[in-house]
């Protein structure tokens, strides 16, 4: 058996399957932006692959443009979860009702 | 043989990492988990011939990510309420998540595998190094690099209006 990259878009598949499943099932918001990095991942190991499936480098540019924005939205995450601890104390995804009026 | 027994052994990793890292009840461990699965996921970017897309994933994601999150973790003295443990119902959604998703992907995978889209190409010779990224991204990429900054600076400044002491 000799790996082809249909192979890695299965991993990629299953990956980004276990990071939906983390984003909507935890109520850690640590965790929930964990997975959303995994999912980001999955994307990322998908394009990889396509990129070699087709011999072209559009697809590790287009990586390299979405671990930059990664790297945004996680700092971005970050300093939200930060605001909402100082605010609430508390880090769950429950108390995050006052948008509900 | 040794490819595809690296692949089985890198995947098997990974998606063992990814799992524990959404099911752990501390965020500090189930970081911890997701710095070996992006280390795994460095070394099948490697396996595809893209090895300076595996250094930036070990020097960003493993190396630059985790760490500012473990860090945040670490200052804000969470307590033992903030802990949210996973309920064995969500178990279950995982599981059906899991089957309904390889139930629809496998059929087009397997026609897709069928077709000649996965037909194998030959690489040119420096395919993946950092000479031919850096040549496509400043001849045909140049101006969404450039806004990539002008994204990093609205970013900057956003944390910093949002992580004010006073809202």
């Amino acid at each position: 058996m000799t790996v082809l990259p249909h192979h890695y878009v299965i991993l990629a598949v299953i990956v980004f399957t276990i990071g939906t499943v983390g984003v909507l099932t935890r109520k850690n918001l640590f965790i929930v932006l964990l997975s959303v990095e995994l999912m980001l991942n999955s994307a990322n190991l998908a394009l990889v692959a396509f990129s070699k499936m087709h011999a072209h480098m559009a697809g590790h540019i287009i990586v390299m443009f979405s671990i930059a924005i990664a790297a945004a939205e996680v700092s971005i995450g970050l300093a939200l979860i930060i605001a909402l601890y100082r605010l609430h104390d508390d880090i769950g995804l429950d108390v995050l009702t006052k948008l509900r009026g | 043989m040794v490819e595809s027994l690296l692949f089985i052994i890198l995947g098997a990793v990974l998606i063992i990492t990814a799992l524990l890292g959404i099911t752990r009840t501390n965020p500090i461990s189930s970081s911890l988990c997701l710095v070996f699965a992006f280390l795994s996921l460095a070394s099948l970017y490697a396996m595809l011939s893209s090895a300076f897309v595996a250094a930036i994933q070990v020097l960003v994601y493993a190396g630059g990510i985790l760490v500012l999150i473990i860090f945040v973790i670490m200052i804000m003295h969470l307590n033992e309420k903030d802990l949210v443990h996973l309920k064995p119902k969500y178990m279950l959604m995982l599981v059906t998540a899991v089957i309904v998703v390889a139930g629809t992907l496998a059929p087009c995978l397997y026609v897709l595998s069928r077709s000649s889209f996965f037909a194998a190409q030959t690489l040119p010779e420096n395919f993946g190094s950092a000479e031919l990224i850096g040549s496509v991204l400043f001849e045909h990429y140049l101006f969404p690099f450039e806004m990539l900054s002008l994204i990093l600076l609205t970013a900057i400044v956003g944390v910093m209006v949002i992580s004010k002491k006073k809202l």
